[in-house]
């Protein structure tokens, strides 16, 4: 009986040991692999790091609306609480005034403060772990160029437990692991520069695939869509939902630069990606996100979540009701059989968007409505109207179910309560 | 032969045309049907709050309140979202386009307070309160309060809610515009009192037969206005 006590608590102290171990080790990480991007000659390092940071959009979390540029303060909604990003100007005092390109590699590569304390993952060093020694060199050296602005950190409001920063451990010890990206021989330079940028430096990863319980990224083998900022985030291996595998490569960088492509466009989150950091990629930046799209294995798209479901006896008598609403309020832009009207409006028929099996983003469309970005590409998008305020959540539900099984559409009816659950949370 | 054809291609446009292909105008009118959801054609009040008019309303003023949606100067959760990402060059077009579009004004309420309220309301809007510096709004919103070209709005048209709303906004800071922000120096010294009886006064008032901006001032502001780029006086 006491051996076994006695090797029962070595084992406990072996396990917490190793936990301690794997998720506080530190990683200097291999600084002599050269970036796959390689950069034009005659660029010095800032510049070239303001190409960087604005590709990695380093932007969209750290600054806020109406804020100066970099110095953070914007709050990220999680299902584990509210984030708030820290200021990465220059200035001693709150922001990167006393670091050095050392502490900033730390910071990309391993997930820890100058102190020493661990980050929190709502920052996605999970992919920035991936960037090369010179890359983050070169982004550390950029932001040291700012102008430095004084705007003290906000504590996160984050709920229990994880508030307590140093549970980090036990989830880097199961979840990451630092490491610089390896280039794949056996595929090209085009290939790896793409995977390079959605890996690591694009963070695509960070919302198009699905986290468990913990915020952890689920799977690598299937990689499956994710909620995130109240929007889904559909597969990006999916060809059911975001793959792009058989599109033309210049309709996917249409998408990636433009925001909108034949039969597509970008919303909500991805509109924001566009606009802030995508709209800038150079166009062999581009290229190479493309290729790499194009060849990733197709999955199934992931089975839905959270959905509601509707009682089959109900289901006729909503898509009765909504293609009433359908023809007095849709059908003028999108077209009698959801035909669209190109380029005022979207075909609804066939479209992707509209039939994947999670209906979060047809739901907050007609809610809120919206614009595409605004891009060099695309500067005078067309819009789409709010009906939040004129239809109730059944009718939004009536509509939805109507539009997602009209004119051989085939996907899943939409319940009420799943519209009232999405009018709330931030708009993003 | 000839004849038949054309008169079979006549037919098809006819007939088909519309059904074929549905209006897709690549107007601005079709692109900005998505504000009308909300501003109609003459501002619209629901139960969760005031849409105002915006048809007809000088283009600088527009202009700058699309910008101070966007940059987070003045709140709102959906004039940001559908703003936020739109370039500078879009968003003056919208502002010139609604601008430019005049569309009747519907009759204002009969008023719905007491005639010593709408005398104090009529004298801070004509006379202003000199002994506590406050302009009168006349001074800078025009005469005949239809607003100036191109940055000052006008002050009828305007619901008593939408009205005390925005001077609640100012005094909260929910409103700001660029510095210095007379709007809200103005809004820090008046008291709810003040601010009741000026918007029922204004909200009672019928629009005049001409309700378009006026072209100038008469007199430079008698407070300088960080989003009035030309004074517009006349000389
Ligand atoms: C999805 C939002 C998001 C994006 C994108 C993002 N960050 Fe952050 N970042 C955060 C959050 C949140 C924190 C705070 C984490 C914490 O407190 O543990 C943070 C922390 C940091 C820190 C550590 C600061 C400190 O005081 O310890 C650095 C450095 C940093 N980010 C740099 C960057 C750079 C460079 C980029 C672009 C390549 C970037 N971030 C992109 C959200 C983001
Ligand atoms: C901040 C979260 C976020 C990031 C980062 C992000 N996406 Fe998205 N993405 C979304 C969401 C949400 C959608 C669904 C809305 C939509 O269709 O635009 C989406 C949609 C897409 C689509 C499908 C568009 C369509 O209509 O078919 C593609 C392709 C895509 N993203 C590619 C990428 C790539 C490549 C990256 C990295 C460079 C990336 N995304 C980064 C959130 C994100
Ligand atoms: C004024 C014209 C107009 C009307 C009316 C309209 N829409 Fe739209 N709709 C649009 C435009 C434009 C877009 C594309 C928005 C974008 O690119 O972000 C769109 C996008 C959509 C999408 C997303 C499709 C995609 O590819 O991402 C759905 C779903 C949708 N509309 C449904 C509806 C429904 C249901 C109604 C009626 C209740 C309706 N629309 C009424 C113009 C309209
Ligand atoms: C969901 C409803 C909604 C939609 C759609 C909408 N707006 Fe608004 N808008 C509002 C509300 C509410 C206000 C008043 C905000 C306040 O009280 O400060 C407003 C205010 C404005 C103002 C300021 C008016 C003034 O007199 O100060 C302008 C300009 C404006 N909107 C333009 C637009 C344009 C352009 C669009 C289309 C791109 C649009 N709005 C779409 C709700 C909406
Ligand atoms: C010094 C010049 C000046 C004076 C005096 C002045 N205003 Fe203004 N007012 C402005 C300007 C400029 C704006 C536009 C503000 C902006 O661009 O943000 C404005 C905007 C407004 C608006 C917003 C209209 C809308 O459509 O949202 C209201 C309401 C208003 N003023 C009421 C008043 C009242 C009532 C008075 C008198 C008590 C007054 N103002 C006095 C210059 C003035």
């Amino acid at each position: 009986m006491k051996r076994l006590l006695i090797v029962l608590s070595l084992l406990g102290v072996l396990t917490t040991g190793t936990v301690f171990w794997l998720g506080l080790r530190g990683d200097p990480g291999d600084t002599t692999v050269a970036s796959p991007l390689r950069a034009p000659a005659g660029v010095s390092p800032a510049e070239r790091g303001r190409y960087l940071v604005q590709v990695g959009d380093c932007m969209a979390c750290h600054t806020r609306q109406g804020g100066a540029d970099y110095a953070g303060g914007r709050v990220i909604p999680t299902p584990f609480g509210d984030f708030y990003s820290p200021n990465l100007t220059p200035d001693p005092e709150t922001g990167l005034g006393g670091w050095s390109a050392d502490d900033f590699w730390k910071a990309m590569h391993e997930g820890r403060s100058r102190d020493g304390s661990l980050l929190y993952p709502a920052f996605p060093y999970t992919n920035y772990t991936k960037l090369t020694r010179d890359d983050s060199d070169a982004m550390f050296a950029y932001l040291q160029t700012l102008p430095a602005v004084k705007e003290a950190r906000r504590e996160h409001d984050l709920k229990f437990p994880y508030n307590y920063r140093f549970l980090l451990v036990g989830w880097r010890a199961l979840f990451f692991r630092p490491g610089v990206y390896q280039a794949d021989s056996s595929q090209d330079a085009a290939w790896n520069r793409g995977a390079y940028l959605v890996q690591g430096l694009g963070h695509c990863s960070a919302c198009h695939e699905a986290r468990n319980a913990l915020g952890a990224v689920q799977s690598r083998d299937n990689p499956a869509g994710g909620l995130v900022l109240n929007w889904y985030a559909p597969a990006l291996a999916a060809p059911a939902e975001a793959g792009v595998q058989d599109w033309p490569k210049q309709d996917i960088v249409r998408l990636l630069r433009d925001g909108i492509a034949p039969g597509a466009s970008t919303l909500g989150p991805m509109a924001e990606v566009v606009y802030e950091s995508l709209q800038h990629a150079s166009a062999e930046d581009l290229d190479a996100m493309a290729t790499y799209l194009k060849a990733l294995e197709p999955t199934q798209p992931p089975p839905a979540r959270g959905a509601v479901q509707v009682p089959a006896h109900a289901v006729e008598d909503m898509a009765k009701r909504g293609a009433a609403i359908y023809t007095e309020h849709c059908a003028s832009c999108h077209g009698d059989a959801g035909e669209g009207a190109l380029p005022a409006a979207p075909a609804l028929r066939g479209n992707r968007a509209v039939i994947m099996a999670s209906a979060v983003n047809p739901i907050r469309v007609v809610l809120f409505g919206g614009y595409a970005p605004g891009t060099a590409g695309n500067p005078r998008p067309f819009g789409m109207p709010p009906f939040g305020s004129t239809l109730s959540n059944q009718q939004v539900a009536d509509v939805l179910t109507y539009t997602r099984s009209a004119w051989g559409n085939q996907a899943r009816p939409v319940s009420a309560a799943e519209v009232a659950r999405n009018r709330q949370g931030p708009l993003w | 032969m000839l004849r038949k054809s054309r008169l079979l291609t006549l037919f098809w446009v006819l007939v088909m045309g519309p059904a074929a292909a549905l209006a897709a105008e690549d107007s601005m009118a079709q692109r900005m049907l998505a504000c009308a959801a909300c501003h109609g054609a003459e501002g619209r009040a629901t139960g969760d709050g005031f849409y105002p008019r915006i048809a007809g309303k000088p283009a600088g003023y527009l202009y700058h309140q699309l910008l101070n949606f966007r940059e987070g100067r003045r709140l709102n959760a959906q004039m940001t979202y559908l703003l936020e990402r739109q370039g500078d060059a879009y968003l003056r077009e919208m502002a010139e386009y609604f601008a430019g579009l005049s569309l009747p004004y519907p009759p204002p309420r009969p008023p719905q307070a007491e005639p010593a309220r709408l005398q104090r309301g009529l004298q801070l809007v004509r006379q202003g309160d000199a002994a506590r510096g406050i302009p009168a709004c006349n001074d800078c919103h025009g005469e005949k309060m239809t607003g100036v070209l191109p940055d000052i709005p006008g002050l009828l048209g305007l619901p008593y809610d939408y009205l005390v709303a925005q001077f609640g906004a100012w005094r909260q800071g929910t409103r700001r515009g660029t510095a210095p922000d007379c709007m809200a120096a103005i809004a820090a010294k008046l008291n709810p009192e003040d601010i009741d009886a000026a918007a029922a006064w204004l909200a009672a008032q019928p629009m005049p037969a001409d309700p378009h901006p006026a072209p100038g001032l008469p007199r430079p502001l008698p407070v300088s206005c960080g989003s009035v780029s030309a004074t517009g006086v006349t000389r």
